[in-house]
Order: structure tokens, then sequence, then C-alpha cells
């Protein structure tokens, strides 16, 4: 029964999160400007947007290469755990490399793109596993059948397998990118602490514009830790906290909710083919 | 004095947290494959899934609005209760997810048959959890304990609300300290390029990924023992 009691605290804690950000809900708090924390949730979609730009193609092409391609043998193994070690580093350890490569070395200041960079590393070997996995899942009987009448490798690939398991990468993505929203270490020296965003300039090479990937952007979890540090310059600081991780946690959660649905709805269709 | 105090709050944390969430997360993986496999399976486990990917900011803030505050006037902790404790509570919370996760995926992969058989040798359900099931899963158990503890590891955020991040040892677990990954999260910003304290802190951040690569080679050396058992 005590199980059901850690489970409880866990829905406690939810429940507490999601009360205390929105109970001292203010209009002024979800504003678009330095008050509010609408320029941090922009930021924080537009960021897991350009990390799935990078990550997803990057992803699949390693997912079809591990499922497909590569023979089994001791490269094959040193990849995999290539993966499964980049899948594991601290986000902290991500986002000094992200600091070392896409800021010192190129020289530039914080900017969205190196943040990005860095949380596409982190949702990297997820995609791969995540599209490997379900290329390995597919009956045998797809590809005999495709290669059976004259398609090449890559068509079938391209044509047959990946459409049928584009259910379950769509998935994993979505996981990736739920994961990406709550990303905060590897972006404290990579998209920066700053938030300066001119709603009405859309010249994409200002520094000021919402859409330019190369401006400092902070997220909302960066967020929630810069109130802690520079909470006091700020009135409200603990209420704009709150509210932050009330904003986060829902759509951490609606993202998983929404991966789930989508796994259940392809199981049902699955087991429907079965019968 | 060099690392020793941020080695030290790392492992002490790590530790603490892990003697907290461990025998809560097998005891909440035996409950969902086990006793109730029909709720575990339908309801405590998606829940538990998606716990796994609460932002660990948010674990962070949480702790430091209600646990700090709580330590400080329950036990009277110096510091205003940020603590080696506080940290503990936090990761161990964080990580009870990941293990239970991993440790019960392992338990319901036990084949079916041990359990028919120590039912068939008289044993009672509890005597064939323990005897029987929780050493077949072992191997899968510890991996997500490693999991839970790498993850751990290598927390900065939350870590570095709760713990204070002095520059001593503390005399007993309601004083605060600093560990590895608080120390880089905090100071890399404000230490010069190229100056000893930044240097000193790349150092760290090596030592970190050398131990979370260890992490990896210990999951590794587990899952192969794994496969030779089954064969």
């Amino acid at each position: 029964m005590w199980a059901v009691f850690f489970l409880l605290l866990l829905l406690v804690l939810a429940g507490y999160i999601l009360i205390s950000g929105f109970s001292a809900l203010q209009p002024g708090l979800l504003a678009f400007n330095k008050n509010g924390i609408g320029n941090q949730f922009f930021d924080t979609v537009y960021l897991v947007f350009l990390s799935l730009l990078i990550s997803v193609p990057i992803g699949i092409a390693a997912g079809i290469y591990m499922a497909e391609y590569a023979h089994p043998g001791r490269t094959t193994r040193f990849l995999r755990v290539s993966i499964e070690a980049l899948s594991s580093l601290p986000s902290i350890v991500v986002g000094l490399f992200g600091y070392l490569v896409f800021i010192l070395m190129t020289g530039a200041k914080w900017n969205l793109m190196a943040g990005a960079q860095a949380v596409s590393i982190r949702s990297l070997p997820l995609i791969a596993t995540t599209t490997e996995d379900a290329l390995r899942a597919l009956p045998h009987s797809y590809k005999e059948g495709s290669m059976s009448l004259g398609a090449t490798q890559w068509q079938t690939i391209v044509g047959v397998l990946l459409p049928a398991c584009f259910p379950r990468v769509i998935t994993g993505i979505i996981l990736a990118a739920g994961r990406g929203f709550g990303e905060a270490a590897a972006l404290l020296y990579t998209a920066g602490q700053s938030v300066n965003i001119n709603w009405s300039n859309w010249n994409l090479l200002s520094p000021t514009c919402p859409l330019n990937p190369f401006r400092p952007g902070e997220t909302l979890a960066l967020h929630i830790w810069a109130m802690r540090t520079e909470g006091s310059l700020y009135a409200n600081s603990t209420e704009v906290a709150n509210l932050s991780a009330a904003v986060l946690i829902l759509m951490v959660f609606g993202f998983s909710l929404l991966a789930r649905l989508i796994s259940r709805s392809l199981d049902k269709k699955m087991a429907g083919q079965a019968n | 004095m060099g690392a020793a105090i941020y080695i030290c709050g790392s492992l002490l944390t790590c530790g603490l947290a892990l003697l907290i969430a461990a025998p809560f997360s097998l005891a909440a993986a035996i409950f969902i494959t086990e006793i109730s496999p029909k709720l575990g399976a339908h309801l405590i486990q998606p829940a538990v899934e998606i716990f796994v990917g609460i932002p660990s900011v948010v674990y962070g803030w949480v702790g430091l609005t209600v646990l700090v505050p709580f330590i400080r006037d329950t036990f009277h902790a110096p510091m205003g209760g940020y603590s080696v404790l506080a940290a503990a509570i936090v990761l161990s919370v964080m990580i009870f997810p990941t293990i239970t996760t991993v440790a019960a995926d392992s338990i319901r992969s036990v084949p079916v048959m041990y359990r028919e058989a120590a039912y068939g040798l008289g044993s009672t359900r509890w005597q064939t959890i323990y005897r029987v099931v929780v050493p077949a899963a072992a191997p899968g158990i510890i991996t997500g304990i490693v999991l839970g503890l790498s993850r751990a590891f290598g927390e900065a955020l939350a870590v570095a609300m709760v713990i204070g991040k002095t520059r001593a040892f503390p005399a007993s677990l309601l004083y605060p300290t600093n560990n590895l990954t608080a120390a880089i999260a905090a100071d890399m910003g404000n230490s010069a390029d190229g100056g000893e304290q930044n240097l000193a802190l790349w150092s760290m951040a090596l030592l970190l990924f050398l131990i979370s690569m260890l992490f990896i080679v210990v999951i590794h050396g587990v899952s192969k023992k794994k496969e030779g058992t089954v064969e």
C-alpha cells in the first residue's frame, strides 16, 4: 500500500506545483514582455523546434543505419555503446561541451542556436534508438515483399519501412521534445540567461527579432534558475518562478500524454492487423 | 584542499539519495509487477513514467521553496535549511521514477516458469518474490540503480538550489556543502577564461565526464552478466 503512498506523494507534488503556480496568476505575469514569462515560453518552444530540426534528420539517419546497414561486429558494438553513453551524459557536461565548441570556438555570443545544438545532443540518442527499435520491430515480410517487387534497399527503407514505423518515430520525437522543454543545465552557458525581444521587429538579422536564432534566449527552465539567483532584482520573483514551473510541467505532461496516446492507438491498430 | 570538498559533496548527496530511493523504488517495482499488476500497468507505471520527465529545475525549485524551510523549522538547521539532507531528498525524489521503471521492467521479464516452479514447491507469494523473482531480476534492478545514481551524480541545478554552496566539509547532514556539478554551474560564468579557477572547473567537468563513463561501463558489465545467466 505504501507504494501507492509514494504515488500519492508524486501527485501531491504535481498538484502543489500547479496550484501554487496558477493561484497567484495575474494577467501581467503571462505577458510577452520583461515582466511576464511569455518571451521565455516562446524561447522554450522555439529552441526545442530548432533543436529538433538538427536532431531529427541525424537521429533518424543514425537509426536507419543501425537497423538496416550496420553489420554486427566490433564497430557496431562500439557505436551502440557510444549512443548509450551519449544518452547518459550529465546535462551540465553537454552544456560545457556546447559552451566550448559552439561559443568559445566560434567566438559567438550566447545564442539560441548554440543552445539548440546542445539540446539536440541530448535528444539524438533517444531519437536514434527509437527509430532503430521501430525498424527492427517491423515484420520481416514487409521488407521481403518490397524487395521481391524489385525495390532497392533504399527504396524499401524510404517507401515501405519508414512509413510503416512512422507513428513510433513520431512518439520518440515527441518524447524528445518533452525532455527538451525542461533542459536547463545544458543551456546555462549556451543559450544564455537573458531575453530581449522586440515583437514589432521582424528583421531576421536584428538581435531583438523573435525569430533570429542567433540572439541570446532564456528558456522557462532557466528562468526558474535565474529567479533564484537574481530573484532579489524582481519584486514578485517567487510568483514568476512558481508560474514558470507550473507552465513547464503542463508542457511536459501534455507532451508525454500525447506520446502515450499515439503509441496506444498504434498498439490497437497493430493488434487489429494481427487478427 | 583541491576539489576534495566537491567530490565528497557529490558522493555524500548521491549515496544518501540512493539509500532513500532504492528501497522505495524496489518496493514500488514489486508492487506494480507482482502484487497489483493490473493497477500497476494501467495507472501507476504510466504515472511514474510521466514523472521521469519532470524537469530537474522544477524539483530544485520545490525543494527550495518547500523542503529547505521545512528542514530549517523542523530540525533547526544552521544556515537556514540549505543542507546535504535537502539535496539528498531532492535527488531521491528525482531518481525514484527512473529506478522504479527499470526495476519493474526487469521483474516483469522474469519468466512465469520461475514463479510457477516456486509456487509448485510450496512457497508463499512473499517467499516467491524475495527468494526467486528478485534474485532473478537482480541484474536489471542493479542497472536501474546505477542509472539512477548516474542521473543523481550529473544533476546540477536542482542540487545547486538547495545545497547551500559553501566551500566547507559538512559537519553533519544538516550542514551545507558544495558538489561538483553545483560548483560548475554556479561559478563557470563568474571565472575569467584561462584563470586558475576556470581551469579547475574544467578539470572537475572532466572528472564528471569520466565518472559518467564509468557508470556506462558498470551497466554494460552487469547486463553482460545477465545475458550469461539466461543462456
